[in-house]
């Protein structure tokens, strides 16, 4: 088998408790230590992440602006719309400035330095970390495919507080938000020292002759190791972002829907979206460019990346019949928008396990996520009353937390999953189905704390700063006219 | 002359256009309205939230006649409105005071 690619390994907590003696066991691998090669980049790989960097764009925009806008009421369709166009402007620029610095350089495990900040140091020619050892890919690529990431996350969050929020407000908090929440916790997770360092500090523990060698080898894998995010060094997976993108969004979204307040007459007036059929589109752009984020997060055009296609297909599907069915069954009728809705579930779910479950776990996957998110856009937002205006919660949230659960079962190779590659022993790692579960948990836990709190305290302070919401006559007469100065129809 | 003001079933107005052609009425004002009558609303659900619509889109059809005629345009709409079911509309007539045809500046029953 050839490296399968995936997020993050067992690596580090295997390495540290498993060290020099489970090396030892291996001395083939020590006489191929010798010379570790330079990476090489791949015009395939290269072109396959040029094409994925633009579907994730896709899915933002228009896919996720028409998702969203179709659900607003028509005053409000072009607020919606300025706030995800806005939202992926403001976040391209802070990322070429800073973000990539901040998420993807070492520094702590919580949050990466400013060596890179201005894209320093960075040419056409210079090289980014795939899963495969002795493969590269542009790091200019790898800037632009992950900035798309840091694009989406908090233009998912907008749908939350939709059709009452200040543009201003809005202005502010995207960047405070993806500076204090979104750079961390994608720094947490994805950020490691790339698979050619841990193998080439492997083999070279593995090829030091005397005592002293090797503890000092032993000293240089460890400090390899070491130099990754703090859910990443936890052993926690996530494929294409389940944590980093969905549960974070999710939750900033909520604690934005609590914060900003209802809808004025929300549970009284109608509140029906003006276009479901723009909503189709969206979703349907989403599903299209999710394929982008999902196989390409495998950062190589290669396996990995056909086995993410093939459960983003499937899962998918699998979660928009769910909700489908339990929506005829409970309310008499299968809904469009449920049908729609069950699919973005279902890509939020795969999204940590499109790389490591196979198609059959896939589809399972899909089958709970569309009913769980179904029961927490219903029974369960109804029971609490809180208005989160595009269910940012429940399907985002809760289709994140479930897929970042179920992504530590379903890697196990005997239901089906990849397992996790150990790249200092170059082998699949032996699955232990607790110690997996405990990691995702974990890692699911830090996020929602993190970006829970974090996004409290931004909301509160761009209120004192800004203040959030428009005044009550302004939001009856509607966002276009009251922010923008436009109407998206003409009347 | 007599206004008639008849409030139907949308996908009835080529029906209610054609009834009214054959008994020589040559113009009508179509307006795409909604309301409510003894049909109420329909409910409608989007994801959790259950919405009880009350108002229902009709079309509103108004036709200026000679007196004489409103009866026998009363029936005919009636007649080819008709499905049989809640929903099917209401027709009012009112007395009519002027007419005037902009173009040639006829009145009352050569403007009609």
């Amino acid at each position: 088998m050839t490296f399968k690619s995936h997020r993050a390994g067992l690596a580090a907590s295997l390495a540290l408790a498993a060290g020099a003696s489970m090396l030892l066991a291996l001395p083939a691998l020590a006489q191929t230590a010798a010379a570790a090669a330079e990476p090489t980049v791949n015009k395939g790989d290269t072109a396959w992440m040029l094409t994925a960097t633009v579907l994730v764009l896709l899915m933002t925009i228009p896919g996720l602006a028409l998702f969203y806008g179709g659900l607003a009421r028509s005053k409000n369709m072009l607020s919606v719309l300025m706030h995800v166009f806005y939202t992926v402007c403001i976040v391209t620029v802070i990322w070429a400035v800073y973000g990539y610095s901040l998420t993807f350089t070492g520094g702590s495990s919580l949050l990466g330095g400013l060596s890179k900040a201005f894209m320093a140091g960075m040419t056409p020619d210079s090289k980014a970390a795939t899963f495969s050892v002795g493969v590269a890919i542009p790091e200019y690529v790898y800037l632009a495919f992950q900035m798309t990431f840091a694009c989406i996350t908090p233009a998912l969050i907008v749908g939350a507080f939709a059709e009452r929020m200040r543009f201003a407000a809005l202005a502010l908090f995207v960047p405070l938000w993806v500076t204090c929440v979104y750079f961390p916790i994608a720094h947490m997770v994805w950020y490691w020292a790339g698979p050619d360092a841990i193998d080439a500090a492997a083999k070279a523990l593995a090829a030091a002759g005397d005592e002293a060698a090797k503890a000092a080898a032993q000293a240089k894998l460890d400090e390899v190791n070491a130099d990754s995010g703090l859910i990443f060094q936890w052993g926690a997976i996530d494929f294409a972002g389940g944590t980093v993108v969905h549960i974070n969004a999710g939750i900033a979204g909520l604690v934005g829907a609590l914060l900003v307040g209802k809808r004025v007459g929300h549970g009284r007036e109608l509140m029906t979206p003006h276009s479901l059929t723009m909503t189709m589109v969206g979703a349907s752009l989403l599903w299209v460019g999710w394929f982008g984020f999902n196989a390409g997060s495998n950062l190589e055009a290669s396996g990995g990346a056909v086995l993410a296609m093939v459960n983003s297909f499937v899962a998918t599907a699998a979660a928009a019949l769910s909700w489908m069915f339990v929506e005829w069954g409970a309310k008499g009728k299968p809904s469009v928008l449920g049908i729609l809705t069950g699919a973005v579930a279902g890509l939020v779910a795969v999204t940590p396990a499109s790389g490591f479950a196979g198609p059959m776990g896939a589809i399972v996957l899909g089958l709970i996520a569309g009913a769980v998110c179904y029961f927490f856009c219903t029974t369960v937002k109804n029971a609490f009353g809180y208005d989160d205006a595009f269910d940012v919660f429940g399907v985002h949230c809760i289709g994140g937390i479930v897929g970042a659960i179920l992504t530590g079962v379903l890697v196990n190779p005997a239901l089906g999953g990849t397992g996790i590659m150990d790249y200092t022993t170059g082998k699949i790692a032996d699955y232990a189905f607790a110690t997996q579960v405990i990691a995702q948990s974990k890692a699911v836990v830090l996020t929602l704390a993190w970006s829970g709190i974090g996004s409290a305290i931004l909301f509160k302070i761009v209120d004192l700063l800004v203040g959030l919401r428009v005044k009550p006559e302004l939001e009856r007469e509607g966002l276009d006219i009251a922010d923008h100065g436009e109407r998206a129809y003409a009347a | 002359m007599k206004i008639v003001v008849a409030v139907i079933k949308p996908f009835k107005l080529d029906e209610v256009r054609d009834a009214l052609n054959a008994l020589g009425v040559h113009g009508m004002t179509v307006t795409e309205v909604k309301g409510y009558g003894r049909q109420r609303g329909h409910t409608e659900i989007y994801r959790g939230a259950e919405y009880t619509v009350n108002f229902l889109p009709k079309i509103k059809i108004e036709v200026a006649v000679e007196s004489g005629l409103a009866d026998r345009v009363v029936d005919a709409i009636a007649a080819a409105a008709k499905t049989g079911q809640i929903g099917d509309g209401k027709i009012f007539v009112l007395d009519l005071a002027t007419a005037v045809r902009i173009r040639t500046g006829e009145t009352d029953a050569a403007a009609l």
